[in-house]
């Protein structure tokens, strides 16, 4: 029975310069054949100028029952919103 | 449909009342429309019906690919043969989406293989019939295409966002071999009246099997009465058939072609068409193994593993030396 290979999550970068974002996963025996891989898995139709790969198992996520902890206490601070500040229109954009 | 027979391990849809509250509470995240995520709480039959599910549909992308496979090298012309390669490679990446998101589950890739390979594992009906001439192809791209993304299109919102994200990103790409099949058809529609009878000859054998990938009438299933509770799919197989029939008879007269089922007739009360009785011993004898290409096609899928065995350990080994050279030489690089 021979090795499996390991998960690898796929970010990309489309065109317009925006941040890398997390399309999928594949399986690798190595990063370079990750990269190879997402292209052709991934970028089939010009979805990016850039690709990034991290093993799976390197990538710590927040547990789903930390998340009232977590994001509640953003919940109430409305403030931090430019909705929040009531601006005359006389003063124009902003 | 590419799951077609799905078993939920329920004998019946437990009500509310019923749940333990970790249950209950799950059940009320589905029914607000909440997406399950692979870290999240979930029954273990929830997880064992979306492990089959998403498998066959894996499977059924992996094992379709050899049908269209069979016409690469005889396409009519070169475009034709780049636009057919364009869509097996596609078959090939929504097998590997559906294989990511079922092994968010917990099962492995290489297990999912191992149970198709040893025929453990289902995968739909339809690619257990033999692609004969080209206007099968446009056929299929046409028929089983269409009769795919009907499907597709209501999974994308099912209630587990791994299987939702896949076939999002599926049906983006979908739609391009349903339009290249039809496009084929076109094609030998308007040829020489030999090329035409060659496209009716390609719906008259691919019409029947098409309704039938929407699996049985699920009227009186329990398994599918569970998975629209849990909003795995969000619509029943014969609803799925009826809008598949709808939408198909009409782009067949287009053609000038007429599908294979004297039944077909406009009811104007119902909104829809009618249409004749599925041969559902066909059906079952297919899926039990005994269609006109299942052993065809399950001997080519082990034959790919077995023969692409040497590029894969190869591979391995190619990383694990290259990690062990870089473990042995870690200041070398300074």
């Amino acid at each position: 029975m021979s090795k499996e290979w390991p998960l690898w999550e796929v970010f990309i970068r489309g065109q317009h310069g925006l941040s890398h974002r997390h399309v999928g996963s594949l399986h690798a025996p190595d990063a370079a054949m990750a990269v190879h891989h997402a292209r052709d898995v991934y970028t089939r139709r010009n979805e990016g100028v850039s690709i990034w790969v991290v093993e799976a198992k390197h990538i710590t996520a927040s547990a789903p029952g930390e998340k009232g902890p977590l994001f509640e206490p953003s919940n109430s601070k409305v403030y931090r919103h430019p909705t929040f500040y009531d601006i005359p229109e006389e003063v124009g954009h902003m | 449909m590419y799951a077609q027979l799905v078993k939920t391990d329920a004998d019946r849809v437990k009500s509310i009342d019923e749940m333990d509250p970790q249950e209950r509470t799950f059940q009320q995240r589905i029914d607000d429309n909440q997406k399950i995520e692979p870290k999240d709480w979930m029954p273990e039959g929830y997880r064992k019906t979306l492990v089959r599910q998403i498998g066959q549909h894996a499977h059924s992308e992996i094992v379709g690919q050899l049908p269209e496979g069979n016409w690469i090298t005889r396409a009519p012309t070169l475009e034709r043969k780049a636009i057919l390669l364009a869509k097996v490679q596609d078959e090939a990446g929504h097998g590997l989406y559906l294989y990511c998101a079922a092994e968010t589950l917990g099962i492995s890739r290489d297990k999912m293989m191992d149970q198709l390979h040893a025929g453990k594992s289902k995968y739909s009906s339809i690619f257990n019939y033999p692609t004969l001439t080209w206007a099968d192809i446009g056929a299929v791209g046409w028929l089983v295409d269409g009769a795919a993304i009907m499907n597709q299109v209501q999974l994308q919102r099912c209630s587990y966002g791994p299987y939702s994200r896949a076939m999002v990103r599926i049906c983006k790409e979908e739609s391009f071999h349903q339009r290249q099949g039809y496009d084929i058809m076109m094609k030998l529609c308007q040829g020489t009246p030999e090329q035409k009878e060659m496209a009716q000859d390609a719906l008259n054998r691919w019409w029947w099997p098409s309704l039938m990938m929407f699996g049985p009438p699920d009227a009186d299933s329990v398994h599918s009465a569970q998975s629209m509770a849990w909003k795995i799919k969000q619509a029943t197989n014969d609803d799925l058939r009826q809008r598949f029939v709808d939408q198909t008879v009409p782009q067949a007269e287009y053609l000038g072609l007429k599908v294979p089922d004297p039944d077909v007739k406009w009811n104007e009360e119902k909104g829809g068409y009618d249409y004749g009785e599925v041969d559902w011993d066909e059906f079952y004898e297919v899926l039990k193994g005994n269609g006109p290409c299942n052993a065809e096609r399950m001997h080519d899928r082990v034959k790919a593993w077995e023969d692409g065995a040497w590029v894969r350990e190869g591979l391995v080994a190619h990383a694990d030396k290259m990690a062990a050279r870089a473990a042995a030489t870690p200041v070398a690089a300074e």
